[in-house]
């Protein structure tokens, strides 16, 4: 039973997905599947054949980083980034899913990724940044 | 005003932009052509001696590289302190997890299924899995006596003051192993070849370690040996040691192999397993007091679990005992520690090393000597705090200028102590099932390596000018995270005063960058960046003289003089080399004297809330305070205390690695309980800044520091919260919590 | 990863009728597959005794909540995100919502189904303790019909269940609770997410003038299977609100400490599960009283 994650990072050969665990606990892994957040690690990859697939590598377009990513790198987010990818994907998600979380809601949304080096503090910040900063472009492009 | 263009500065990481789009490349990323994987099979006897390898049936053996003790080309053991660890036993097995054969074939899967298909012919021998069992030699498993070092630090005559002090305090206090659980588990891609000779790429934090061990391993000379790090995704000490081992083992199999690439990547739970954690300790304490509460004399007795093999073990327990005594002044301190074999994988390296085992004890001490004299903790602390001019327990005189009771103090009011105080005092006389309680400990930390070691290791790092008018910094020490790129950058480009872009980190690679030593004792920014920051002040003296460079100059300015000196010299380098600071002694023998060039100090201060019905303690606030000389870029500054203290909180609260006859029972992630983003409360991180004279722009190590204090702060706390001075181990699990309450209830059924 | 790729066959079956012919056709020798969020651990761990899986994950019968006047009807694959934000679950069954919140975390949620849950067997599992405080029944279909049993006596030991070979999970029913109720929850679990039970209390109860007219307690982690601590449920119905006094909750909790069967694992402890247990169910009745007085 292959898994998802070894066709994305094997056959795909898009390594921007990492393996932390291989048991679903965290989160490096985490791909955004049909619009769904799953851990990669315990995908087979059969039920993910014919569905949408957003990787760490579909998140910035072109040289313009993902806002998420942007306020990453300002408030500290990454440190020795193994888990970067997989908590970029999760806030991605969670901010689809609540553009305006509170500090609560971002914890629970990142509550499958694990990050041995932040200690998280800077990771809410940096979540909690993207979400203002979608704010401000939105109100810009309404004004 | 900060009057500095890039020192003070949250720059952005060097490396950030790599990481927040995945493109960054750590060992598992990599593939290679005509690349095999490796895996290694392991003991799983704790102790014995090997008879014999069998090889299975079904499986296609003459396709598989394999590797044995007997096919080792030099030194069979790892060259690090001693030499007592071999990179695949020859015929004794002294822990469950000790490599024996290595297997290598291109299909992985089939590769599993070797594994699983040797069999190892062990006669068992009894093991020693207890650290007082291995003290007392119930079995000699280790040199004359189990003793892998012994230290004793002496000051004063303790035994003239028991009699006649109004108090005498003892206590034991124990710590648990904890797993560094990087979330990048260990790994290696080796090329080996009798002509090329060796060329790693890995997940390293000490490249010259490796360098060092593949030399003697395949008895090659400097140059044939070529270790590059990759992107490492954490390390914590975890990767100190461990990656000789794994590198060796790389090597070893693509040298069988014809020199064609082998990847050894461990899986989570065979690194959780299998590679070092910290050192599981016990502290004796017995101490003595004044009627006022000064403190009269320390009886230290300190041990340390060291596993199987010496490795790392007598530099820990060096840095344990010295931090044994805590920031406190003691006339008469004696301080014995040891470090004891036992028949489990090898204990390592983790930020902190030995410091937050034995200040685990101490800070917890002294709230058990406060509770037990009757005195407030925090009055207790001022009458005994270091001050300038005071001497530490190996002798070392303070020279600088710390105010510790005034740290103290700023912790506390940022904690809002008096008022919570208050509050909890109304709270827990209600009949709730929560109880509330407030704690802290107050510590220092050793910056750099002990003693002499700095001059042993006569570090030298450099920075060196480029064709297109950039400088790179040339340096072994290790971006794992901590931000050691962005950091030496810095402190580059505050010398050269060129924009942040102008100065680029080369990539550790022996083969490109001088020793500068390896990437711990929070030794990075504060030694390398020192040496990096001389040898660019020898940069730009060149490039002054030269005439190529006038002053005052913008970047462009400094770029082109660079462009036209290597046009005109073909190079441009500029290196430094360590050098004690002025009036720094140490004898390594009698363990008297400066044991670091300086300290960090702070104080970590903790509000719990502990359930009574299921007996887990929340951590509902938490403020660390530190002075850590001058902050060179606070963003990541608070992001290493952050992260340390998060650490911290587990080892004090739920990170319980469970022992089974020498082997980790708990290697997953989802049984070794680090904490999830719903767990840590926000870390409050303040800095108080006293810009350290010897450091670059005034700074001081800090990695290691927010590690030693987490723990006895929440326990300290758990004290306040229920009234009693029970839990002295950690991880203070609700486990562990009840049974102490319920012996308390046995005990002292009126308490009910 | 440690698990067998190459030896393994996954079938994809486009209707249900296909999947239970395959599972009646060659009994024993298919194993369901749903989110996988089981089944993929194991598999990479090199442990799973299996390598013919049958793929469930498309099978749209088996997905959707329905609900009826009586009833809620929850297909096979509901996963945990669909339970944690259905508004007439979190209304009525709260137990149901907050087990699923607490399971994992969102990338879990996601995928981790509730037949999966139930048939995985683990005593550890979250919403079983839910589904027996309510009463749960689970549907089970082979090709030769489909039958409803009651959740409570659908394991028979541990990872031991009433499921035959050739049977699948299609459906599990819930009733709407009626009148004047209180519900608990209460994980105690090795962290706060991502997290293994150590202890998990769900409890459904219902007063009629002035007395405990029902009253179940499922409970997790405290005994080979998820139970109902019945010694329990039965000290506590019927009894008046009023007599439900700091006296007789200690009785309760004595009670439940003989009810479960808790073990030492790499986890918790026995002792500790078991004073937790009673601890837990002394909060609970606390909060029922409460509840019930205000009411
Ligand atoms: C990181 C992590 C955290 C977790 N946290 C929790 C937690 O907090 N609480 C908790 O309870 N669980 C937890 N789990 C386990 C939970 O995700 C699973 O029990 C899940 O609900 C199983 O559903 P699935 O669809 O993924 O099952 P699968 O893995 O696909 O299957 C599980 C078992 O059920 C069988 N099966 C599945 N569907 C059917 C069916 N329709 N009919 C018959 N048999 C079927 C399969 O054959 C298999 O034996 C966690 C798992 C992970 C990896
Ligand atoms: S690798 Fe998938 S969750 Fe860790
Ligand atoms: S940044 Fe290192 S694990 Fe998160």
């Amino acid at each position: 039973m292959a898994r998802l994650l070894d066709v994305i990072r094997e056959d795909l050969e898009l390594t921007g997905t990492k393996e932390g665990c291989g048991e679903g606990e965290c989160g490096a892994c985490s791909v955004i599947l049909n619009g769904k957040l799953v851990n990669s690690c315990l995908v087979p990859a059969v039920q993910a054949e014919g569905a949408e697939l957003r990787t760490i590598e579909g998140v910035a377009s072109d040289e313009q980083l993902h806002s998420v990513q942007e306020s990453f790198l300002h408030c500290g987010g990454a440190q020795c980034g193994i888990c970067t990818p997989g908590m970029v994907m999760a806030a991605v998600d969670l901010l689809k899913r609540c553009p305006h979380p509170d500090e609560a809601q971002i914890r629970d949304g990142l509550a499958g990724n694990l990050c041995r080096c932040t200690g998280y503090g800077k990771i809410v910040d940096s979540v909690a940044q993207a979400a203002e900063r979608a704010i401000q472009v939105a109100e810009e492009s309404r004004s | 005003m900060n009057p500095s263009l890039h020192i003070g500065h949250s720059r952005i990481r060097k490396e950030g932009r790599a990481k927040v789009t995945g493109e960054a490349q750590y060992t598992d990323d990599v593939r290679m052509e005509y690349m095999l994987y490796g895996v290694t099979v392991r003991s799983s006897v704790p102790r014995g001696i090997l008879k014999g390898i069998e090889f299975g049936e079904g499986i296609p053996w003459d396709e598989f590289v394999i590797v044995t003790a007997k096919d080792v080309p030099g030194e069979l053991n790892v060259a690090l302190i001693e030499r007592d660890q071999p990179f695949l036993a020859l015929d004794r097995i002294n822990h469950p997890e000790e490599p024996v054969v290595l297997l290598a074939h291109a299909d992985r899967y089939l590769l599993e299924k070797a594994r699983a298909a040797v069999h190892l012919d062990i006669e068992p021998l009894p093991p020693l899995f207890d650290l007082e069992e291995s003290l007392a030699c119930k079995e000699v498993i280790w040199g004359q006596d189990n003793l892998f070092k012994k230290i004793l630090i002496e000051k004063g005559d303790v035994d003239s003051v028991w009699a006649g002090a109004a108090h005498v305090v003892e206590g034991e206090y124990k710590t648990g192993s904890q797993e560094q659980l990087y979330i990048e588990p260990n790994g290696a891609i080796a090329v080996a070849n009798a002509e090329a000779g060796v060329t790693v790429w890995g997940s390293l934090q000490c490249p010259y370690y490796v360098h060092t061990a593949l030399k003697a391993l395949f008895n090659l000379p400097d140059d044939k040996v070529r270790v590059i790090q990759m992107e490492t995704g954490g390390g914590f000490g975890g990767k100190e040691d461990y990656p000789s081992l794994i590198a060796g083992h790389a090597a070893l199999l693509s040298l069988k192999a014809g020199g064609r690439p082998v990847k050894i990547v461990y899986d989570r739970e065979e690194d959780m397993v299998a590679t070092t954690k910290r050192h599981p300790s016990r502290t004796r304490i017995r101490s003595a007091f004044d009627a006022e509460g000064r403190l009269l004399a320390l009886d230290i007795d300190f041990a340390l679990d060291g596993g199987a093999y010496l490795t790392l073990s007598p530099v820990v327990l060096s840095r344990g005992a010295i931090h044994a005594g805590g920031p406190y002044r003691c006339p008469n301190t004696s301080i014995r520690a040891r470090a004891a074999a036992t028949n489990t994988p090898p204990h390592g390296a983790f930020r902190g090393f030995g410091a937050p085992q034995s200040l685990f004890a101490i800070e917890r001490h002294m709230d058990v000597a406060a509770a037990q004299m009757g005195m407030d903790p925090i009055a207790l602390r001022k009458q005994n705090l270091l001050r300038m001019g005071d001497a530490t327990a190996t002798g070392q005189i303070i020279k600088e200028n710390v105010d510790l009771p005034g740290l103290l103090d700023h912790a506390l009011e940022k904690l809002d102590y008096s008022a919570k105080k208050e509050n909890h005092r109304i709270h827990n006389a209600s009949l709730g099932p929560i109880k509330k309680g407030l704690g802290f400990a107050i510590f220092m930390h050793g910056c750099g390596f002990t003693g002499s070691g700095e001059s042993y290791l006569a570090s030298v790092a450099g920075v060196e000018g480029r064709a297109d008018g950039k400088v790179h910094v040339l340096a072994a020490s290790t971006e794992m995270g901590q931000g050691a790129n962005t950091i030496l950058s810095q402190v580059v480009a505050e010398v050269l005063k060129v924009p942040l872009e102008y100065v680029e980190v080369v990539r550790p690679d022996t083969a490109l960058v001088p020793d500068s030593g390896p990437t711990v004792a929070s030794r990075t920014t504060m030694v390398v960046g020192k040496l990096v920051q001389e040898a660019a002040i020898g940069l730009r003296q060149t490039l002054i003289q030269s005439g190529f460079l006038k002053v005052p100059y913008d970047g462009e300015g400094f770029s082109s003089a660079v462009k036209q000196y290597i046009a005109k010299n073909d190079h441009l380098k500029a290196y430094s080399q360590y050098n004690t600071p002025p009036q720094i002694v140490w004898d390594d023998q009698l363990y008297k004297g400066d044991a670091y060039t300086t300290f960090a100090w702070a104080c970590y201060a903790a509000e719990v809330a502990v359930d009574t019905r299921t007996f887990e303690v929340k951590v509902e606030d938490f403020v660390a305070f530190q002075e850590v000389g001058r902050v060179l870029n606070p963003t990541l500054a608070e992001g290493q205390i952050e992260g340390g203290v998060a650490q911290g909180i587990g080892y004090g609260l739920s990170e319980q690695v469970v022992w089974s006859k020498g082997r980790m029972a708990n290697g997953q992630m989802t049984n070794y309980i680090m904490a999830t983003s719903m767990d840590i409360p926000r870390i409050r991180v303040y800095f108080e800044e006293n810009p350290y004279p010897n450091g670059p722009g005034g700074a001081k190590g800090l990695g290691e520091l927010p590690m030693d204090g987490p723990a006895p702060a929440l326990l300290n706390a758990v004290q306040d919260a229920l009234g009693t001075s029970a839990p002295r181990e950690i991880p203070l699990t609700p486990e562990r919590l009840m049974d102490l309450l319920d012996l308390m209830d046995f005990l002292e059924p009126s308490n009910v | 990863m440690r698990g067998q790729v190459p030896g393994c066959t996954v079938h994809t079956p486009t209707t249900l009728i296909g999947a239970l012919e395959i599972l009646f056709a060659e009994k024993g020798a298919w194993r369901p597959l749903a989110g996988g969020t089981d089944l993929m651990v194991l598999f990479a761990a090199g442990v799973l005794p299996f390598s013919r899986f049958l793929n469930l994950w498309g099978l749209d019968e088996l997905r959707g909540i329905e609900t009826t006047s009586d009833s809620v009807s929850l297909g096979a694959l509901t996963t945990y995100a669909e339970i944690r934000t259905h508004p007439l679950i979190a209304a009525e069954l709260p137990n149901l919502v907050q087990s699923a919140w607490v399971t994992g975390a969102m990338a879990i949620q996601n995928r981790g189904t509730l037949a999966g849950n139930i048939a995985n067997g683990s005593p550890a599992a979250d919403t079983p303790p839910s589904l027996l405080a309510y009463g749960a029944e689970v549907q089970l279909q082979s090709l030769a019909g489909s039958r409803w049993v009651p959740y409570e006596n659908f394991h028979t030991g541990y990872k031991q269940t009433v499921m035959l070979p050739e049977e699948l999970i299609t459906r599990i029913r819930v009733w709407r609770p009626k009148g004047d109720n209180f519900h608990f929850f209460r994980k105690v679990g090795t962290r706060k997410a991502q997290a293994i039970s150590k202890v998990c209390l769900a409890a459904y109860a219902r007063a009629e003038e002035g007395r405990v007219a029902e009253f179940r307690l499922g409970m997790g982690s405290v005994a080979p299977v998820p139970m109902r601590a019945l010694t329990t449920e039965m000290l506590v119905q019927g009894q008046a609100i009023e007599e439900l006094d700091g006296q007789f909750i200690a009785g309760a909790k004595l009670a439940l400490m003989e009810d479960i069967r808790p073990i030492d694992d790499i986890r918790s402890t026995a002792s500790y599960r078991r004073k937790v247990s009673a601890n837990v169910l002394g909060q609970l009745l606390e909060e029922m009283v409460e509840r019930f007085k205000r009411a």
